[in-house]
């Protein structure tokens, strides 16, 4: 049989660049959209989610990362003493300041972490490790923000909140959800540079002992320390995503430009398939009339719409990766993950297919009378 | 295929229609179209029915044709009540034994004129070698084998009512119905169509029923039925 789908859209070359481009542009569209809130999203938990510790013990009413109080590191010692717990360190987020050289300011978000532990240190490291953290006045900056915090090199010397610190490393590409970059120190460096008391701590991080149930040792913990929250890993990082999601405006904002975004890629779509499919409505309805099977022009109509998706959703994740990768590079963060780019494909193809449906509905109910007019 | 209809119909009348009327209601508003038409249309026959506009002529080459349903009456192929078929049967029916000629040609711009009667041959189940033999047959019974694989946008008005005819003719339907065939072509070229046409009545024993309003082709009809009004006003 001859290919009628794949010629009725390869055909009309100019029409053709007209469907492809605005499913391309739709899946371009959804990509960045969906993908700034994404990167939004994830910014917010970076820590949380790359700190490969079972459990986070803060202050009680914790609700997110930045919102923690120091409470007495008599605690630590609690948790250390908790049958299950494998290993279990003091940590500290909090706010700071940063001293430029040449006297400017900025607010910055140190990370006080013990440089021996697996758990909640710098990642993505790029330049320097995480032992370098032993020196005197050792930090380690994101090189994202080498130009916003004025240290390009490793040995450029600032000052945080009154104290030298000295670059020993850089990570790539933890970005803060906030305007204040992270600075990773030692714990008991970042005592001094947040003005925490020695004898206090502002997190715990755990790690369960092999084969330890980790929702019976969260339960022990909490039992242990009233005073305390005892969060898993995960839902500490659902806590701190949905505070900032969704009980601030900036949250919200991008949640719907994100969903602006599908809905504007979804119409575009369906209206690009629609046209496309209704240019031909005059040979649907011919098909009809000699005696072609409902699912024999159901078939072409659909067959179309899926090269169209699946041409349209190639060139649009073609240009999408560039947009994405340059937008990386002039500091936005759109996420592009796999799980993302699966999911538009199937969403693609599902707009195709739904828009190819509306119109069938309209070929199907075709006046006969319409074939037999010139 | 559908058990309704044999595979092929030897009845010298291929349809027979009794009674037939049809309204299109729009709203509150009812528009009589045909009203208690009897017609039986004869295998080796040129039937032109013809009429002023708004007399019920496409609405009645639709309802011999499968494509409308009637509002009353029945509607015999090959002696067979067709308006007694289910809706999803009838498409079937028109495959097997219904070839269509329009006023406007109604080729597939995307494909070849030998890939138009292919595509029709496909639907009928003849396909690859044998579907590309028949076509290649049918473009020199209609006199256009140079046009095999030209696009319908390279070739004149005429040769593309050619190739109408071959996709009409292509899995040897019983019957062929035209709706104004030599409307879109100038007088030399509507005459050597219809001439086509009639041949394929009077050689290959089909019922050809042709709507026209063109005065010229009286000469090739063996049988002129006249509508007015929805009725027939004259069968002669």
């Amino acid at each position: 049989m001859p290919p009628l789908a794949r010629r009725n859209l390869f055909h009309d070359r100019i029409r053709l660049a007209v469907t492809l481009t605005g499913i391309a542009f739709s899946v371009v569209l959804m990509v960045v959209q969906w993908g700034l809130f994404e990167g939004f999203s994830s910014s917010t938990t970076g820590i949380i989610d790359h700190s490969h510790a079972d459990l986070w013990i803060a202050a009680k009413n914790t609700t997110y990362l930045e919102q923690a109080i120091p409470f007495n590191e008599r605690k630590y010692y609690q948790v250390l003493a908790t049958p299950g717990v494998g290993h279990a360190i003091k940590y500290i987020v909090r706010w700071s300041y940063w001293k430029e050289p040449n006297g400017h300011t900025e607010t910055i978000a140190v990370v006080g972490c013990d440089p021996d532990s697996f758990m909640g240190g710098p990642y993505n490291l790029v330049a320097g490790d995480a032992q370098q953290l032993k020196q005197p006045n050792a930090i380690i900056i994101d090189r994202m923000y080498a130009n916003k915090l004025d240290a390009h090199a490793i040995g450029d010397m600032v000052e945080v909140n009154g104290f030298r610190a000295k670059v020993v490393g850089f990570t790539d590409g933890i970005r803060a959800f906030t305007t204040s970059p992270y600075v990773f120190t030692t714990f008991k460096r970042a005592l001094d540079f947040t003005v925490i008391d020695d004898d206090q701590t502002n997190f715990i991080l755990v790690k369960a002992a092999p084969g330890v149930d980790i929702g019976q040792l969260k339960a022990e913990l909490q039992r242990r320390l009233p005073d305390n929250v005892v969060f898993k890993t995960a839902e500490f990082s659902a806590s701190t995503r949905h505070y900032w999601m969704f009980t601030t405006g900036a949250g919200i904002a991008v949640l719907m430009a994100a969903a602006l975004g599908l809905i504007v890629g979804i119409a575009v779509v369906a209206q690009t398939i629609y046209a496309t499919t209704m240019d031909h409505i005059r040979e649907y309805g011919t098909l009809k009339a000699m005696g072609a099977p409902n699912r024999y022009v159901l078939g072409v109509i659909m067959q179309q719409a899926a090269i169209a998706a699946v041409l349209g959703y190639a060139i649009g994740m073609a240009v999408s990766v560039f947009v994405v990768h340059g937008a990386s590079k002039g500091g936005a963060n759109i996420l592009l993950s796999w799980q993302t780019a699966i999911g538009l494909f199937f969403l693609t193809l599902g707009m195709c297919a739904s828009a190819a449906v509306v119109s069938v509905k309209k070929i199907l109910s075709l006046d006969p009378a319409t074939v037999f007019k010139s | 295929m559908n058990a309704a209809l044999p595979e092929v119909f030897h009845l010298a009348d291929a349809i027979t229609i009794r009674g037939i009327t049809k309204n299109y209601d729009e709203g509150a508003t009812s528009t009589l179209a045909l009203d208690g038409v009897d017609l039986s249309v004869r295998r080796g026959e040129v039937t032109l029915l013809m009429g002023p506009s708004g007399s019920g002529k496409t609405t009645l080459l639709s309802i011999m044709g499968c494509i409308l349903r009637p509002t009353c009456g029945q509607v015999l192929l090959g002696g067979r009540d067709v308006t007694a078929l289910r809706e999803a049967d009838l498409p079937a029916v028109r495959l097997r034994h219904i070839g269509f000629v329009f006023q406007g040609f109604n080729l597939f711009p995307t494909l070849t004129a030998s890939e138009n009667v292919e595509l029709t041959l496909g639907l009928k189940g003849v396909k690859g070698h044998q579907a590309k033999d028949e076509a290649r047959r049918l473009f020199t019974l209609v006199g256009i084998a140079e046009k095999y694989d030209a696009f319908p946008a390279d070739i004149s008005g005429g040769q593309k009512q050619r190739v109408a005819i071959a996709r009409a003719v292509a899995g040897s339907p019983e019957v062929i119905l035209a709706d104004e065939p030599t409307a879109a072509l100038d007088s030399h070229t509507g005459k050597t169509i219809v001439e086509m046409m009639a041949a394929l009545a009077h050689d290959e024993d089909r019922a050809v029923v042709i709507v026209t309003h063109d005065n010229r082709l009286i000469e090739y009809a063996d049988r002129i039925v006249r509508l007015e009004d929805g009725r027939i006003a004259c069968d002669a």
